[in-house]
């Protein structure tokens, strides 16, 4: 069996959901016979048409609010937005109306869409083609948000995304597109949506991250157990709603925690999870939650960004920290 | 230097505002008295409802109530224009339309009167609902008109936006992607000159709002929206040739707003009286029910009959909101996924315990 990347999967899900589902459609700038800018609906327009396979005009409010509309009328869009930092024209139509449509009508219509978003830094772009702004979205009610860290779990979590009821923020950690290739085969089984995933047992210190940053912590986990401290590592994956239980298990066992994530510190969706410990796990901790994040500051271009992502030697101090607390 | 392009505003109007035919051309329905007079019933009937809606917000019984005084005639139009399984995206007073597509008035009211399940159409299953932050219906409504392309569906989807709304990236994307994709999409601008306390004339320095189409792609038409007629016969037209393949269309029907913008606005400070006076002139009724009394298919006799009976209709709905007791607590969180969330069961749980302890 081949083995594929992360982006790779991404279109072998697409491509199954599409087969499988008459309902399925693609939408975006540049995804028909360009197969998109990271190649994600390559080879799509070719065997689905342009259709279902459907190069917009360049306006993302356009592809917002048509995705809203079909959603609506009983197809399963799943739009692109090209970058992260195009997702802001789109918000009106997925807080006001695709989170919105299920309760606003009693259940009468839904909103079933799916909005992918190559989403975080350090691949050398632009500006505006690096943010991590998860947290805008995991504020508001309806969404599930989700972000997968591996090519099975993209292939996986993306099937999921299409088949859930619900609108889906699916947010694609174009740092590791092509990070590694792992076997996934095109079985059209789905992953489990609102679970946290282990990737790694341990019993000193819980290490809490999503997307991108699952790469360093995991190195950051290998880096604390040369020096013998034994490291667990929770991939949230769906942010919302959260599986604080998975979390909270974890901690109960290592009563540290450490959490890793991109996004400037305030108001990230770190907090949340920093908040449910403090409500639910206090007399489990026996140190301070730590919180390795990005600045609170914008992402700088590219020279000084790995400067600002969260690093593998920021993680493991942090670690070193619950350790000496207690 | 030649000329790349020449472009023309086609304006429609049968019935002026006296009520005398102006064009000999009158369309199929309109020679028929019986259907003529039935759309009339209807206008009829919106306005008792409307007056009796704003009443019910002035003594308490409503929230803020958007009325559509002045707009009877487009919005009847468009509503009777269309078929059942096509798909209406309203903004949020085109009672007119609704009433016509089945939407009950108790759901009207409902949905002022804070009830979410005013939305819960008993009439169109695939209608938007009312639609409150502006212009973006048309992009649901352009969406729904390419899943009815890609389904090889034979249906129309109509949006209204009001001149205020036409300044909108929305509305430009909807009709846009209408252009570039052939949609069976048709937006109306109801343009009644009035956005809350912004005219007309500073939305935009384009002469007409039809003309916006020209840009998109989409056929473009200034209708007189104050004339049923005018405004069926370009909704026929319209929602024809995009059921046919034709693609999309945009129609301004010119009106006027004769209400406030909602009953928590006073437009007294922003307008001045004469120009509100000189409206209800051209305003849509009496036209139609002077032309229907002269053609003998209506009078005075009838009109009082009607009325009393709307009002009974009305009277009923009225009471059926009334007494609609509220939901229950937990249906805050019963709708916002298909499923609950764990998350959700609990904060549901507690708010059903907080309610308990209230008794």
């Amino acid at each position: 069996m081949a083995q594929i990347t992360l982006i790779e999967a991404i279109t072998q899900a697409l491509a199954h959901e599409m087969a499988n589902d008459a309902s399925v459609v693609v939408l975006g700038e540049d995804v028909g016979v360009n197969g998109g800018v990271f190649r994600a609906t390559a080879g799509l327009s070719e065997k689905f048409g342009t259709q279902r396979v459907l190069d917009t005009p360049l306006d993302e409010t356009t592809i917002a609010g048509v995705a809203v509309g079909m959603a609506v009328q009983g197809m399963r869009p799943v739009a692109e937005a090209q970058f992260d930092g195009f997702v802001y024209p789109m918000v009106d139509h997925i807080v006001c109306h695709a989170a919105r449509f299920r309760t606003r009508t009693r259940g009468r219509l839904s909103c079933p869409l799916v909005l992918r978003v190559p989403w975080g830094g350090g691949i050398r772009a632009p500006e505006h083609h690096s943010e991590a702004n998860e947290a805008i979205f995991t504020n508001v009610p309806g969404l599930r948000v989700v972000m997968p860290s591996s090519p099975s779990r993209a292939y996986g979590m993306l099937l999921a995304a299409i088949r859930d009821p619900d609108p889906v923020i699916f947010f694609e950690p174009k740092r590791i597109y092509r990070q590694y290739k792992e076997e996934v085969p095109d079985d059209g089984e789905a992953l489990p949506l609102d679970v946290c995933f282990v990737l790694r047992d341990g019993t000193d210190v819980t290490l809490v991250t999503w997307g991108a940053q699952v790469k360093e912590t995991l190195e950051a986990a290998d880096a604390l157990a040369k020096e013998g401290v034994s490291a667990e590592v929770i991939d949230v994956a769906t942010l919302k709603p959260l599986d604080f239980d998975t979390i909270h298990e974890s901690v109960k066992k290592t009563g540290r925690c450490v959490i890793v994530h991109e996004a400037p510190r305030t108001a990230g969706f770190g907090a949340e999870v920093a908040a449910r410990l403090a409500e639910h796990a206090m007399y489990d901790l026996v140190a301070p939650v730590e919180r390795v994040t990005g600045y609170d500051t914008h992402i700088p271009l590219f020279r000084l960004e790995m400067k600002y992502l969260p690093s593998v030697e920021r993680i493991v101090a942090a670690a070193k920290r619950t350790l000496a607390a207690s | 230097m030649s000329i790349a392009a020449t472009f023309e505003i086609e304006y429609l109007q049968y019935l002026d505002a006296d009520g005398k035919l102006v064009r000999s051309d009158l369309p199929e329905f309109a020679r028929d008295a019986k259907q003529l007079v039935e759309l009339y019933k209807t206008m009829l009937f919106v306005r008792v409802f409307d007056t009796k809606a704003v009443a019910l917000q002035r003594t308490g019984k409503l929230g803020t109530y958007a009325s559509c005084l002045g707009h009877e005639a487009a919005h009847v139009a468009i509503g009777s224009a269309m078929r059942e399984d096509d798909v209406f995206a309203p903004m949020y007073r085109e009672y007119g339309a609704q009433f016509v597509r089945g939407v009950k008035p108790r759901e009207v009211l409902m949905y002022w009167g804070g009830d979410e399940r005013g939305n819960d159409f008993s009439g169109p299953a695939h209608d938007f609902p009312w639609c409150v932050p502006i212009a973006t219906q048309c992009l649901h409504a352009a969406g729904a008109a390419l899943a009815f392309k890609i389904r090889k569906e034979p249906r129309v989807a109509v949006s209204v936006v009001g001149d205020g709304g036409s300044s909108k990236a929305d509305f430009y994307g909807a009709i846009n992607m209408a252009g570039a994709q052939t949609l069976p999409y048709v937006s109306v601008i109801v343009n009644n000159q009035w956005a809350i306390s912004v005219p007309r004339t500073i939305q935009t320095g384009a002469k007409t709002l039809a003309q916006k189409g020209i840009a998109a792609g989409v056929e473009c038409l200034q209708v007189d929206g104050n004339d049923l007629i005018a405004m069926r016969a370009a909704m026929d037209h319209a929602i024809k040739r995009a059921r046919h393949g034709h693609g999309g269309m945009l129609i301004e029907a010119v009106t006027y707003r004769l209400s406030d913008h909602t009953t928590a606005d006073d437009a007294r400070r922003y307008r001045p009286d004469a120009e509100v006076k000189a409206a209800w002139e051209r305003e849509p009724m009496k036209r139609l029910r002077t032309y229907l009394t002269a053609q003998n298919v209506w009078s005075d006799k009838h009109e009082e009959a009607w009325k009393a009976e709307c009002e009974k209709i009305v009277d009923v709905e009225v009471n059926a909101y009334l007494e609609t007791k509220t939901q229950p607590v937990e249906a805050i969180f019963d709708y916002v996924y298909a499923e609950l969330p764990p998350d959700l069961t609990a904060q549901r749980a507690q708010a059903l315990a907080l309610e308990q302890r209230r008794g």
